[in-house]
């Protein structure tokens, strides 16, 4: 618990407010990693080898498989970027990216994703070579308190992705068509991330901002 | 949430085998809905085969001409898919309509079809619920029931099914292919799929015990404007208070199908005589026999107002 303790204040004094990087040190490499993901008795609590690759490194961890994506990135792998805040997939706090795609790493369990690639905020940028969104939202002043953030931006970057790829949102008038990155296409495909300080305004202009620069 | 054994299927039947083997086992694709209720101990299945990389998430024609949509089809992927958007956009809308981006990106087409109610004592374990512990009495009636359905309901339990892509797929008469736990296959028309709740509100659809849905299929394209309206609270992520997926042809005639009033999606095809009458008269079929409260009264002349915009748009 120390650990994770000297963690987060280290999280806290290297990051800005839009939370920026910290490199998670190895954790706990399990010996002997077999391919098969193996049930072990540990008392009655079964356990499973997993293999993340988060931000570029593997990480061999032995865990329960009651495990969230989103508690074995914070309490295991000490990436307290994406932030737990309704813990039920309604508020986005914990988005992260998962093999390109956004998804609520609450609502998934990290024993799934054996393999699969995963970005966290602190694999975006580092507080000295900011993500592009990063320093939009820096510029812009996309946040107040800063706990939506990270999944703010996480949520952002993926889903001009998504526009790219051709991906359609409920507002997209001609199904058809590509859709443009309208504001109200912005509006309806950043709805998976709430922002109770309410800086969706600043939030949509640092967004519009790096759409822009990407034209 | 309860302890729990994992497992990663290799194959769908032998993912249906090990659901018949195992007491208490459940399958697991997306997670969005499973998981959830799992942290509350709503669902406490004693095993989770994990589903997800049984490679059946393609989107296929088939020889009759309509398409074969995996059962790990990503909403997201459905929603994108060209043929889908070109030729069943009622699919492709109701999906849009549905979530947010980040849970449409995990959540899969069977477990769409497999989401449970959102009734707020459902989700209330110190509550009386019929559907999750059967025979302890419904907490809705006489409760705050707003959501809550008006037709096809019962003493029992009075919940909604809370899905749009569903309601598209039941306008569209889409099948349900399943794999058996002795290996065997059938087809289930979505019609049949869901089931209204009776006496027994937690027997919610025609699966069999480690029955697995492998695929959903979808007849050839039947042409016509595809639209989909939902009313809700907000506009954008949160459920439905009614919805209305629609096909309507340049004659007038079509199809409708409702959300957010009933356990299933609801159609009545013998009311979709009246549709070159107008909203009124289909509304009325659709809703033969409607048993509201108070609270939910307003979904009454709701579904016909949203029918009437809805041919509206078809009309523009």
């Amino acid at each position: 618990m120390s650990d994770f303790d000297a963690t987060r204040r280290h999280f806290l004094q290297a990051t800005a407010a839009t939370g920026g990087a910290f490199v998670s040190g190895q954790v706990m490499p399990v010996a002997a990693a077999t391919s098969q993901s193996r049930m072990e008795e540990a008392g009655k609590i079964p356990q499973y080898e997993v293999r993340l690759r988060v931000n570029g490194s593997d990480h061999h961890l032995m865990i329960d498989p009651r495990i969230t994506l989103l508690d074995a990135l914070r309490e295991r792998l000490h990436l307290t970027g994406p932030k737990k805040g309704c813990d039920q997939g309604q508020c986005g706090a914990c988005t992260v990216i998962v093999d390109g795609r956004r998804v609520t790493s609450c609502l998934t369990l990290a024993v799934m994703h054996e393999g699969h690639e995963v970005t966290t905020i602190e694999g975006l940028g580092t507080p000295r070579n900011l993500h592009p969104m990063q320093a939009a939202f820096v510029k812009h002043d996309g946040y107040q308190c800063g706990f939506c953030t990270p999944g703010q931006i996480c949520s952002a970057v993926a889903m001009l992705e998504e526009v790219k790829a051709g991906i359609p949102s409920h507002v997209t008038a001609d199904l058809t068509r590509a859709a443009e990155l309208t504001d109200a296409e912005m509006r309806e495909r950043m709805s998976g991330n709430i922002c109770r300080c309410g800086a969706y305004s600043n939030i949509q202009e640092a967004i519009t901002e790096v759409a822009g620069g990407r034209r | 949430m309860k302890s729990f054994t994992y497992e990663r299927a290799a194959s769908a039947s032998e993912a249906a085998a090990a659901a018949v083997r195992i007491e208490g086992a459940k399958f697991v694709a997306g997670g969005t809905n499973l998981l959830d209720l799992m942290k509350l101990q709503i669902e406490t299945p004693g095993h989770l085969i994990d589903v997800n990389r049984l490679g059946l998430d393609r989107v296929e024609a088939t020889s009759e001409g309509g398409l074969r949509i995996g059962a790990l089809v990503r909403n997201t992927d459905l929603a994108a898919d060209p043929r889908v958007r070109r030729d069943y956009g009622v699919l492709s809308r109701a999906l849009l309509a549905g979530a947010s981006p980040q849970l449409r990106n995990q959540a899969t087409t069977a477990g769409n079809l497999l989401q449970r109610t959102r009734c707020p004592y459902f989700y209330d374990t110190n509550m009386p619920c019929n559907k999750r512990k059967p025979g302890s009495g419904c907490s809705a009636m006489g409760g705050f029931t707003r959501h809550h359905a008006i037709v096809g309901t019962s003493e029992a339990c009075i919940a909604t099914h809370p899905s749009d892509m569903a309601v598209a797929m039941r306008a569209l008469d889409a099948s349900v292919e399943t794999v058996r736990g002795n290996g065997s296959k059938r087809v289930i028309p979505i019609a049949d799929f869901h089931r209204l709740p009776g006496n027994t509100p937690h027997i919610e659809n025609a699966l069999e015990r480690g029955e697995l849905i492998t695929a959903v299929t979808l007849p050839k394209p039947l042409g016509g404007r595809h639209l989909y309206r939902k009313v809700r609270d907000r506009a954008s992520y949160a459920f439905a208070l009614v919805s209305v997926a629609a096909i309507v042809q340049p004659d007038g005639s079509g199809r409708i199908a409702l959300g957010g009033v009933a356990h299933k999606p609801w159609r009545v095809e013998v009311a979709e005589r009246d549709l070159p009458q107008g909203a009124k008269a289909v509304a009325a079929g659709l809703l033969a026999g409607a048993r509201t409260t108070e609270h939910n009264a307003f979904k009454v002349p709701l579904v016909e107002r949203t029918i009437a915009a809805v041919l509206a748009e078809a009309r523009a």
